[in-house]
């Protein structure tokens, strides 16, 4: 095996790497807030809002990526819009992940017992601020795992928007296979991108996570302007 | 010579369609087997072989399925093999589909809890007699459910193959869409002919699964 | 003028009434006890007087709110009434004092100073000032309870409803939680307190009502009611809780 015609082409695999982070980076932050979306209307909206978002989860989950992307690329120009196969490439990916992680934040959701709830419409809070500062962070974390290997395939499954050149990883990898002939090497050196990227972006959700779930270090703890523990105040 | 999609455009999508099943039911069997058989070497098997498997499975369910199909279709003919797309296809689902079933199977065996298998211990029972008449029987229920739902990934994963020419069901769509320039009219039908395969089986998972779905209701 | 005005209450679930013709007055700085049977109805009808359950007939009249079938508008009689579940429901992601400063800051836009310093001082009147940094699962189940009750105490709410904050509870970790009410009702907040405690109810209750099936049984000073009950299901009721 040769890996010097294909490392030589070096600078096309970082384009098309970049392009496949910013490509499925778009993606994954537009789905996800699809996704919280509809799982809000499903588990707050009215019933004809609920069936519909069934409906779209549904065809979603039971359709291929990649019939998404051809009818998202072909079909928007009917409807008057003349998008680049990049940008289709980005709303195809992101209603995928929503459909998907819409059912992975509901599960969380339903995750939560009643009586949180309850609790916080009690002390006067509306249904969308119980949802906010008592539902979400509980429910994320115990759907953090679901979530985040969603992203993962995500991710991976950017890889069949080649098949309307839109530019990402593999597409670079096929343009340089056509150039040097070496597929093996092509393939194995995008393969292991890929496999870096996806360790990249794990390690990156756990980073996340930390900073989303760690508590607050009750000797450290203390507001802007109050005083930090230990130290006496006087009450009036 | 542009032809209009309408009925006679059928046959061709149906011949996609019944290579889709065919690959898919190709695909399932032989993951099957080798899931079976990687699983219970994860639950039983030395350090090792324990520790390779989980590794194939990482590296596997790091890598996207095209990249696999790639690498078995142009890059082993580089070897002087030639694979057709039938062969490169099925090779490269079933290592796909091999990695996550036999994740989804370990975790259904490891759900079993231990005593179990203490109590078929104290029956004197062989470990083949364990899995045979103990433990498999039981991790099967429990597997019903996420396997079906996986099946529905294995026939839309086999869409991908499109990508190396092989004629299953996105593969006729485009054809169809080179023929009749009508590629909404056809992809909506492709859609909707996946549609009507995983539907039900999407559908029988929940059910199997505890009837999630019967619980959606707001 | 009554604090609290339970007008002919009726909660039904389809056919069966849960709460049949409810009448009940609450004056500023009464202490009601509500005792019964499980299954009497006390419970629903504590969550029916801050909107928790939705009544099918009759009205109420809360410090200046009315609640009618079909009203849904609640949150402003919220801010008045607080709550105290037997659960105790803090937030398990937020702190103790997060979980104090949550409601004031977001409900009523209490400036963030302003809700540190409440906290500090409900988390005083509770005897837990000390574990401000804390979080739920490293407290007992009493001191959650003492923090749930400085939660709605934040809140600076005009009755205080306790729907049977110890039953949850062990035997040794009640008392501490029934020491804290007894001072908020010493210190004159109106309160209406579900409870199988007898003895504190006796107490520390000024009135107390006896529920039976759904109706209000027997009602009036607390200390008539256990001492003289005239009806015989009170007698019955109170015959194996008497300490």
């Amino acid at each position: 095996m040769h890996f010097g015609p294909v490392l030589d082409r070096a600078p096309e695999f970082v384009d098309g790497t970049i392009n496949t982070i910013l490509l499925s980076g778009q993606g994954i932050v537009i789905g996800l807030a699809i996704g919280l979306a509809v799982a809000i209307i499903r588990v707050e909206g009215p019933r004809w809002l609920d069936r519909i978002a069934v409906a779209y989860i549904e065809i979603i989950r039971n359709t291929p990526l990649l019939v998404q992307v051809f009818l998202f690329f072909f079909g928007l120009p009917y409807i008057g819009l003349r998008l680049s196969a990049d940008t289709s490439a980005i709303i195809a990916i992101s209603f995928n992940l929503g459909a998907y992680s819409a059912e992975i934040f509901r599960a969380g959701f339903l995750a939560i017992p009643k009586s949180q709830i309850e609790a916080g419409l009690a002390l006067g809070l509306t249904r969308l601020q119980t949802i906010r500062y008592v539902v979400i962070v509980p429910a994320l974390k115990v759907v953090f795992p679901a979530l985040t290997g969603q992203l993962t395939l995500t991710l991976l499954g950017s890889s069949v928007v080649c098949a309307i050149s839109a530019n990402e990883l593999t597409l670079a990898a096929s343009k340089v296979e056509s150039l040097t002939f070496r597929s093996l090497e092509t393939f194995l050196v995008a393969g292991a991108i890929y496999v870096t990227l996806t360790f990249v972006f794990r390690f990156t959700y756990w980073l996340i996570s930390l900073w989303l779930f760690h508590r607050k270090d009750p000797a450290r703890f203390q507001i802007a302007g109050a005083l930090p523990h230990g130290q006496e105040r006087v009450e009036a | 010579m542009i032809q209009s999609f309408g009925f006679s455009s059928l046959p061709i999508l149906l011949h996609g369609a019944l290579w889709t099943l065919i690959l898919s039911a190709s695909t399932f069997v032989a993951a099957g087997i080798f899931s079976l058989i990687f699983a219970l070497l994860r639950v039983l098997g030395p350090k090792p072989v324990r520790l390779l498997i989980a590794g194939y499975i990482e590296l596997v369910q790091a890598t996207p399925l095209l990249i696999l199909l790639f690498l078995a279709y142009y890059g082993l003919s580089f070897l002087g093999y030639y694979f057709p797309p039938l062969a490169a296809a099925v090779i490269s689902l079933t290592l796909y589909a091999t990695a996550f079933l036999a994740d989804i199977w370990r975790g259904c065996i490891e759900a079993i809890p231990k005593q179990q298998w203490e109590a078929a211990d104290a029956l004197a029972m062989s470990t083949p007699q364990k899995l045979r008449y103990v433990i498999l029987p039981q991790a099967f229920r429990i597997s019903l459910g996420p396997t079906v739902g996986f099946l529905v990934q294995i026939v839309k994963n086999t869409s991908v193959t499109a990508l190396i020419s092989f004629v299953e069901l996105t593969r006729a769509g485009q054809l169809l869409n080179n023929m009749t320039f009508q590629p909404f009219e056809v992809f909506l039908t492709v859609a909707a002919m996946y549609f009507i395969i995983c539907y039900p089986l999407s559908y029988y998972s929940e059910y199997l699964q505890g009837g999630k779905r019967a619980r959606s209701s707001t | 003028m009554p604090a609290v005005q339970l007008n002919n209450i009726k909660k039904c679930y389809g056919a069966l009434c849960v709460l049949d013709g409810i009448n009940l007055s609450v004056e500023p700085r009464d202490v009601v006890a509500v005792i019964g049977q499980s299954g009497s109805g006390k419970s629903t009808m504590l969550r029916c007087i801050n909107g928790l359950e939705q009544i099918q007939g009759g009205s109420i009249d809360i410090v200046g709110h009315r609640i009618e079938p079909g009203t849904h508008s609640l949150r402003s009689l919220r801010k008045e009434v607080g709550m105290v579940f037997q659960s105790y429901n803090l937030f398990p992601h937020l702190n103790v004092a997060e979980n104090i400063m949550l409601a004031p800051r977001v409900v009523k836009n209490v400036p963030k100073q302003e809700a540190w310093e409440t906290a500090q001082m409900v988390l005083k009147q509770v005897g837990l000032a000390d574990k401000v940094g804390a979080y739920p699962d490293e407290l007992s189940g009493g001191q959650q309870q003492r923090v749930a009750i400085a939660r709605s105490l934040a809140m600076k709410p005009k009755v205080m409803l306790f729907d049977e904050v110890t039953s949850a509870l062990d035997p040794q970790l009640t008392g501490e939680v029934l020491k804290t009410i007894a001072e908020l009702a010493a210190a004159g907040m109106t309160m209406i307190l579900v409870t199988h405690e007898m003895g504190f109810a006796r107490q520390v209750a000024n009135r107390t009502v006896f529920m039976y099936k759904g109706q209000i049984w027997e009602e009036g000073r607390s200390e008539d009611l256990f001492s003289a009950p005239k009806t015989p299901e009170l007698r019955s009721f109170i015959a194996p809780n008497l300490k």
